[in-house]
């Protein structure tokens, strides 16, 4: 993946707006608690990944270290420290979905994509990942593209979707 | 049918809005708590009802409020979990999309026993449509007066708020959550002081699982007693069960506890059978924290009498013979599923999920997982067994939380059920490689991916 580094990091207005509702949450001297929520909306405005300088950005916002939001943002998973594809396909792999055939969903997603898990396809349009459970074992196997759930994956479904998505240029977003 | 405490109305078209959810009797919890009951009466209430966590640790919820501190000036806060990792629960996740109002009586009716000013309602990210839908509940709350200022005339003011995670299962460990929520890593606290007395920004603090709030609803509307009533001796109430794995109607299930298990499995109120009726292989009753155990171990104790779906009756014969509750994630294998496979799935999750900051921990699950990796590619051999057993012996109660139990446990209980099976992967050795890790009903695995 290239990157882009004249990419300007500045919210808008209307996002600073919400960040700012966001902060409002805590009590005073406690605006640190923000820094979660406003990392996954950095995350969606600035191309699905958090860069240094989105980092940098965001710890000027809160009037913290760099390093407190560096520490925070290699902790969690869904936080990307890299750049992904626009469709980031997350294919949940712990028992359930194991045992309901998540091994065959994400088998077919490489072959179908000619691409391995953790990589993204030359066009930049997919990434492809694994993730423990989400919380969707009634339902398995399952992936998760953004904030959406498909759940009862079957690989003709997984196939209907792909294409659906190829098509269309899909973006996954969370925030 | 059993009784329905919380998801009487879960197929009531349009519950997840206020005005249905008012229709059905919503709310009425925080109306009869704040207008005729003192906020003691309210923990009083909770505690006769013998209500316990229904996160996992099944601890007595009535008990853990009467040990909130009380400084004058210092604020209290409620913090719900609903952080929902477990491998295996996604109960939590089915009460919050189908019926977000009921977690946000709770909130408030739990709030306003513990005189807290403020609550949070901690959700994992990934949950993130599942936060919008609270958000939009909590708004329409807001908008009708049931929370912000002077709630129901009575003089109690309160503000609920959602913060999402980002990935990370620790974060269901309530100190660990307690970091999160104040922008920091997810590194469980060492206690004492417990959350009780020093929680959320050093205040005194409530977690609670999002079940356990909204069980306080039908608690104070019905009272503590009569929840009593229900279940079987100290597993009071109602549970919700995620049933998930090889069964015809995998889902959430409210179930009255002390139902015996093997109702559970098979019968067309719950999960309605196995698979293609196959037959029963193990089962891991509470999220995969807790010791697998087999098929004839789950349905009746060792004593031989049948196993019931209750924190006593699971716990029956202890970790030789016995499993746990827990979140009540219920994942059922068939005579098809590798345990050793299913117990790879377990080791390299927890892995990943170790927060790191205790050694045995962070290096035991680690070498887990490696050691579980070599067994699956044939490469095993009968001392790594061994060693396998002795790694999750020296993570045990060696931790600051209980992650390192967590990871620990279902090794343990893989190995004391099921070793001839780790057995049979070091005896094929490289014949194992490639397949996929289902036995078939003859015994001979099946064939690689095509």
């Amino acid at each position: 993946m290239e990157i882009d580094q004249k990419r300007e990091i500045r919210f808008n207005e209307e996002t600073m707006a919400t960040v700012q509702k966001i902060i409002k949450r805590y009590p005073e001297g406690r605006e640190k608690s923000a820094l979660i929520p406003i990392l996954h909306i950095a995350q969606a405005e600035f191309d699905g990944w958090l860069s240094p300088a989105t980092m940098d950005y965001v710890a000027s916002i809160l009037n913290i270290q760099p390093i407190e939001v560096y520490e925070v943002a290699s902790f969690y998973s869904m936080f990307n420290l890299n750049p992904v594809g626009k469709c980031l396909i997350e294919v949940c792999r712990t028992s359930s979905c194991w045992l309901m055939g998540a091994e065959d969903v994400v088998r077919h997603i490489e072959k179908k994509l000619n691409i391995h898990v953790g990589e993204t396809t030359a066009d930049g349009q997919f990434t492809l990942k694994t993730v423990e459970c989400l919380g969707s074992c009634g339902t398995a196997p399952m992936m998760q593209v953004g904030h959406e759930y498909h759940e009862n994956l079957t690989l003709e479904k997984v196939d209907e979707l792909l294409n659906k998505w190829k098509a269309e240029g899909k973006r996954s977003r969370y925030c | 049918m059993g009784k329905k405490l919380l998801l009487e109305h879960v197929d009531v078209p349009g519950i997840n809005t206020l005005s249905v959810y008012r229709q059905k009797g919503g709310y009425a919890s925080v109306e009869k708590a704040l207008k005729t009951m003192t906020p003691e009466a309210v923990v009083e209430e909770v505690k006769t009802s013998g209500l316990r966590g229904r996160g996992g640790a099944g601890f007595p919820t009535g008990m853990k409020w009467s040990f909130l501190a009380k400084p004058a000036g210092v604020p209290r806060y409620l913090v719900c979990n609903a952080d929902e990792s477990e491998p295996g629960t996604f109960k939590d996740r089915y009460l919050m999309e189908k019926i977000p109002h009921l977690l946000i009586e709770g909130m408030i009716t739990a709030s306003y026993a513990l005189g807290a000013r403020t609550s949070y309602i901690y959700i994992r990210g990934e949950y993130f449509y599942v936060a919008q839908i609270l958000e939009k509940a909590i708004a329409e709350a807001y908008e009708a007066g049931l929370l912000g200022k002077n709630i129901f005339n009575s003089g109690f003011d309160h503000d609920c708020y959602v913060q999402v995670g980002a990935g990370a299962y620790i974060c269901g460990e309530e100190t660990a959550l307690l970091e999160s929520l104040e922008g920091k890593r997810g590194n469980p606290r060492i206690k004492p002081p417990f959350p009780a007395v020093a929680g959320l920004y050093g205040c005194p603090t409530v977690v609670n699982n999002v079940e356990t709030i909204a069980a306080v609803v039908p608690i104070v509307n019905h009272g503590g007693a009569a929840y009593a009533a229900i279940g079987v001796g100290k597993s009071t109430g109602t549970k919700l069960i995620s049933a998930s794995g090889h069964i015809k109607k995998p889902g959430v299930y409210e179930i009255e506890l002390g139902v015996p298990v093997e109702e559970f499995i098979y019968s067309d109120e719950y999960c309605g059978g196995i698979i293609n009726d196959r037959k029963l292989k193990a089962v891991v009753a509470g999220g995969s924290s807790v010791p697998i155990l087999p098929a004839d171990l789950i349905l009746k104790t060792a004593a031989g009498e049948p196993r019931l779906m209750s924190y006593e009756s699971l716990a029956d014969g202890g970790f030789a013979s016995g499993t746990m509750l827990g979140s009540g994630g219920f994942i059922v294998m068939d005579e098809t599923a590798s345990v050793v496979k299913n117990l790879y799935t377990f080791t390299r999750f927890y892995h990943h999920e170790s927060c790191g900051q205790c050694s045995p921990c962070r290096e035991g699950t680690g070498w887990m997982e490696k050691i579980m990796h070599k067994i699956l590619d044939g490469d095993g051999t009968m001392n790594d067994i061994e060693l396998l057993w002795d790694i999750q012996a020296k993570i045990e109660g060696k931790t600051i939380c209980p992650l390192g139990d967590a990871a620990a446990w279902p090794v343990a209980s893989a190995i004391r059920h099921f070793r001839s099976e780790f057995e049979e992967y070091v005896r094929r050795g490289h014949s194992i490689k490639d397949v996929k890790h289902y036995y078939s009903t003859k015994g001979i695995p099946e064939p690689a991916y095509s």
